[in-house]
């Protein structure tokens, strides 16, 4: 498998150089504002607002697989974080997965199978080649990024066990080990994490297990070694530090679901006309920019998944 | 040191130690310390001090009445109204930075989401508060100040509240909050009890009673 050495990619190449800049000098505009008069903020933010606004959201991706949305910096990328494993701030993540042990690491592919099994996640990953797609990322909170992933379309992978014709679902559990994820010595939520998708949505194209990203391994704050990532739904669909794929016939349980059935369902696809009752999911606030953004339909992916669900109420199902 | 320097000097710790967090935010805006997410920082932030405040300023009269510190008495209004300065920062942002003054957004939010809900009414309730805090209004209500003021025993609740619903799911940090204040909402009751008691016994009974309360 192709991983590009750690550190060849700086923050500052992610990140346009001129977006970077700007926002530096927001945030030491607002500080002195605030520090000088009550209203100026409000100008320095106007200003500065209008300076960010996105490209109109009707602009869908020339190539879906790579947006050309300007990347997250690196450095937000991997300081903002909701990891519960490894406690509930955002900050913890990269505090304090110190511990976690990623090589070796092995992965049971267990259920509805032919050749079911335990392996190695050296010898899972070599046979393929890992693709860079830069994803949109929207979290159930109403902030986004935009992420380079490295990773390996999850239909090629579960073709190889050869699922049989009963495999209606895929559940997936995160590793359970309160000593390397000290956040799980909390009952913050059930653990394991464990998280599904309905067969279809695991073999589309767009759903990719990264090992990778911005060109390096994945951070362990990230989800290191094996994560997925569904880039149209929320994304506590998509599950880190991957221990189990199981093929089943019926719907899977999945660990936001079951600790808030009202707030979080098993599709979740991102739906701004769906709030959830803490969150208004209409805009989103991009990390890095200012002013919030409108949420598209399925992420800015409707074009390539929409189908997938014709027929269902997506307000009941959300 | 005599009473009135004393005071003084407490005033002016009181003062400084409000305006640190404050202080703090501005550096660390100054310096693009505030993380990926600033706003959301800056929210954070301002919410957790106007509740740590508001509680500070309730156990004022706790303290003065279990150990007879008099002199912590003029702190009261102090903290209380670093509470509320924070409060509104707090409201500022949320208006300003998160939602740019985009109102239909804004109400559906305080009349749909019951931790909006929760943290505007506390808002609301420390609002006359503030407002009656001057001397001169104290005066001019009289008796009246007094019950008016009990209001920040239930903006502090709401406070909680609104706190208790927009955790996803780890309730330790609002339930330490709601805990200090439980404690401090029994030490009133026990006072109470205390008095209501004392004015059935006789003046004499009354007086060995509350030398062991
Ligand atoms: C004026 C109405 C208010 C609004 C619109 C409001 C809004 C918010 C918002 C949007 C958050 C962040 C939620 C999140 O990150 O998910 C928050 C957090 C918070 N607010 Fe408020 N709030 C209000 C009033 C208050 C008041 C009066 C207090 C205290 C006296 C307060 C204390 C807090 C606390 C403690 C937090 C949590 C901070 C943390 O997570 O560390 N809020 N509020």
């Amino acid at each position: 498998m192709l991983i590009r050495r750690a550190g060849t990619i700086k923050p500052s190449e992610i990140t346009s150089h001129d977006l970077f800049l700007r926002r530096r000098e927001f945030l030491r505009g607002a500080g002195w504002a605030v520090a000088g008069a009550a209203l100026a903020p409000t100008l320095a933010c106007g200003a500065e607002g209008e300076a960010r606004l996105p490209a109109p959201a009707a602009g869908a991706d020339a190539n879906p697989f790579r947006t050309d949305e300007a990347p997250t910096s690196l450095e937000d990328a991997t300081r903002y974080n909701n990891f519960y494993e490894f406690g509930t701030d955002k900050s913890d993540p990269q505090r304090y997965t110190g511990n976690l042990r990623t090589r070796p690491w092995s992965v049971a592919i267990t259920g509805e199978v032919a050749k079911p099994g335990t392996i190695d996640l050296d010898d899972l990953v070599r046979p393929h080649t890992a693709e860079e797609r830069i994803y949109r990322l929207r979290c159930v909170e109403a902030w986004s990024m935009v992420i380079p992933w490295l990773g390996i379309p999850l239909g090629e992978i579960i073709k190889r066990f050869e699922p049989t014709s009963n495999a209606r679902y895929v559940a997936f559990k995160t590793l359970l080990d309160p000593e390397q994820m000290p956040g799980q010595r909390s009952r913050a939520l059930d653990w394991p994490y464990v998280e599904g998708l309905r067969i279809d949505e695991a073999m589309h194209p767009l759903t990719i297990l990264a090992t990778g990203m911005y060109g390096q391994e994945l951070p362990n704050q990230n989800g290191a070694p094996l994560r997925l990532v569904v880039p149209w739904k929320y994304g506590f669909k998509s599950i880190k530090s991957i221990v189990e794929i199981r093929l089943t016939r019926s719907e899977p349980p999945t660990s936001w679901n079951r600790q808030a059935p009202r707030e979080y369902g098993f599709f979740a696809n991102v739906n701004p006309a769906v709030d959830h009752p803490r969150w208004s999911q209409k805009r989103e606030r991009r990390i890095g920019e200012f002013k919030k953004r409108p949420t598209l339909p399925f992420n800015g992916y409707a074009d390539q998944v929409a189908a997938l669900y014709e027929g269902i109420d997506l307000r009941k199902h959300f | 040191m005599n009473p009135t320097r004393r005071n003084r000097s407490l005033q002016i710790f009181a003062m400084t130690a409000g305006a640190l967090p404050a202080a703090w935010l501005i550096v660390l805006a100054l310096t693009d310390d505030l993380g990926a997410n600033p706003v959301e920082r800056v929210t954070h932030v301002t919410g957790d001090w106007a509740l740590r405040f508001l509680l500070l300023s309730l156990s004022v009269t706790p303290l003065r009445r279990l150990f007879g510190w008099r002199w912590v008495a003029p702190l009261r209004r102090t903290l209380g109204l670093t509470a509320f300065g924070y409060a509104c920062s707090h409201f500022l942002t949320y208006l300003v930075l998160d939602h740019f003054f985009d109102w239909r957004l804004i109400v559906e939010d305080v009349l749909e989401r019951r931790y909006v809900t929760a943290g505007f009414s506390a808002f609301l309730c420390l609002v006359p508060l503030a407002a009656t805090s001057t001397r001169a209004m104290i005066r001019r209500l009289g008796r009246r100040w007094i019950p008016l003021h009990r209001l920040a025993y239930l903006a502090a609740a709401l406070a909680v509240i609104h706190f208790l619903w927009l955790v996803k799911s780890d309730l330790r940090e609002p339930l330490v909050y709601a805990a200090a204040l439980t404690l401090l909402l029994g030490l009133r009751f026990g006072f109470w009890l205390a008095r209501s008691r004392s004015r059935k016994l006789s003046p004499k009974e009354a007086k060995s009673q509350l030398s062991g309360v």
